[in-house]
């Protein structure tokens, strides 16, 4: 679904993609961690082109992103983005932010996207939200209503570039639930996130990152029981134990 | 002591307070066609100054800092005097047949304006977080595409209040048309004055008028900004 063959990046002098490998199958849902700075949302980015790659290959559901020919747009409406700001359009209410692409892009009748996005406003707790502005939302709402309006063009696939860094403690559960509930319905999903907790009990692999390489690429369980990697170990026992 | 008399009576009723009125109505024509005009022209303008193609860029610019840089009278001089020179006289034909006088005041403010419109447009969607056209973009739209649906409808929320500014430039300017014969207001406040030697009386009563027109376009703009642009904020 997803192939990262020696891809290389760089912001002017700045190596921050250095040989990734990656691949993502069907269906999987992959966390990427790492510290920051590692590289892992410069790397996330680069599957919808958010960030251009300079070399290597990088095929996203069989669309050549090196290739001239592949139509950028086309492809970045078959995969959903979930930003760490949510990134919700403030001039218009919920339903219209979640009806926006569906009706411009897919051409589907008002109704039938105002339809879909009452299911999915449902789908993430939020139907009574309809007529809300995004600034009338909490954080968690709002990153709610963020999936929802990515889920709205029925993408194949979903990124998410640390969807609970922005939110209050209390609010990141409602967040990740919605997650794990998608995951669980076949999605394919990488994820950047620091939730550890999500990333053993959700994911099907985690890819350690560090200064633009992967590092380790493991199942949850085994990542988190045995690190291989020193810096694995090392940032595993800050995270779990920021205290030390 | 004064020996003036004054004589009100003069732009409140009769053939002279026709005169005003109908130098109204074209006042208020000119400056409709040239505020929907400039505001158009200007998005346009503003939208090509952010363009990633360099000459598009470039061209832009040179129109920006052409117009703007101009007094308006040589431009609607230019119009009127200068541009029927170098057209094609099937086009000329038919600007006599037109109201050529109108139409050389109509594209000279619209072209005007526009140059400043483009600027506050442009700082208006400066301002908007970069984050709102990745998103826009990730949705799936073109660039074009996201500036129409997410980034301009937000900046020219921005942009209202020094938009007035501009739309009240405009419906002021437009007296400079009576420099070419336009009957618009001013040039019937003369008329007036003219004829009676009531200078007073025409030029408070065409002062009076251009005051109350500025009220309603900020008003207007200021309904237009609560009930349309924002109609979730208090």
């Amino acid at each position: 679904m997803i192939k990262f063959e020696g891809v290389h990046k760089w912001f002017k002098k700045l190596h921050v993609l250095n040989g990734i490998d990656l691949h993502v199958k069907q269906g999987e849902v992959v966390v990427v961690c790492g510290p920051s700075g590692s590289g892992k949302s410069t790397l996330i980015r680069t599957i919808n082109q958010l960030e251009p790659i300079q070399e290597g290959g990088l095929i996203v559901d069989g669309m050549d992103l090196r290739s001239k020919k592949t139509d950028i747009n086309k492809l970045r409406a078959e995969v959903g983005f979930v930003f760490q700001q949510f990134n919700l359009y403030p001039h218009l209410s919920v339903i219209d932010n979640i009806t926006l692409a569906p009706i411009k892009i897919r051409k589907s009748s008002k109704k039938e996207a105002q339809e879909q996005a009452m299911e999915l406003l449902e789908r993430v707790g939020l139907a009574v939200k309809r007529d809300a502005y995004p600034t009338q939302l909490s954080g968690g709402q709002q990153q709610r209503v963020a999936i929802a309006r990515a889920l709205a063009m029925k993408p194949r696939i979903m990124l998410f570039d640390e969807p609970t860094s922005a939110l209050d403690p209390e609010m990141i559960g409602e967040v990740l639930s919605v997650m794990q509930d998608l995951a669980s319905s076949g999605m394919t999903m990488v994820c950047v996130t620091h939730e550890m907790g999500f990333a053993r009990e959700v994911s099907d692999r985690v890819v350690f990152m560090d200064h633009g390489v992967i590092l380790e690429e493991a199942q949850p369980e085994e990542f988190f029981r045995n690190p291989q990697h020193d810096r694995a170990k090392q940032f595993l026992k800050q995270l779990l134990s920021p205290m030390h | 002591m004064l020996k003036y008399s004054f004589d009100w009576s003069i732009v409140t009723s009769g053939k002279y307070f026709e005169w005003l009125v109908s130098g109204l109505k074209v006042t208020l024509e000119l400056s409709a066609v040239g505020i929907v005009c400039a505001f158009i022209l200007g998005l346009i303008i503003a939208v090509l100054r952010m363009s990633h193609f360099r000459p598009v860029r470039w061209i832009a610019t040179a129109y920006l800092e052409f117009f703007r840089n101009t007094p308006l009278l040589v431009q609607i001089f230019f119009w009127y005097f200068g541009s029927y020179k170098v057209l094609p006289a099937v086009v000329n034909d038919w600007l006599n047949s037109t109201n050529f006088e109108f139409a050389a005041a109509a594209i000279a403010l619209t072209i005007y304006t526009s140059a400043f419109i483009a600027e506050d447009i442009r700082s208006g969607i400066l301002s908007i977080p970069k984050e709102q056209m990745e998103a826009a973009r990730s949705a799936g739209f073109s660039y074009l595409r996201s500036m129409q649906y997410i980034i301009l409808p937000q900046a020219v929320r921005i942009t209202v209040p020094p938009l007035v500014n501009q739309f009240l430039n405009l419906a002021k300017n437009s007296s400079l048309a009576m420099s070419i014969g336009v009957m618009e207001l001013t040039y019937q406040a003369r008329q007036v004055e003219s004829y009676t030697f009531k200078g007073f009386e025409a030029f408070t009563a065409a002062t009076v008028v251009y005051l109350a027109l500025s009220v309603v376009i900020t008003a207007l703009m200021d309904l237009y900004n609560k009930k349309v642009l924002n109609p979730h904020r208090a």
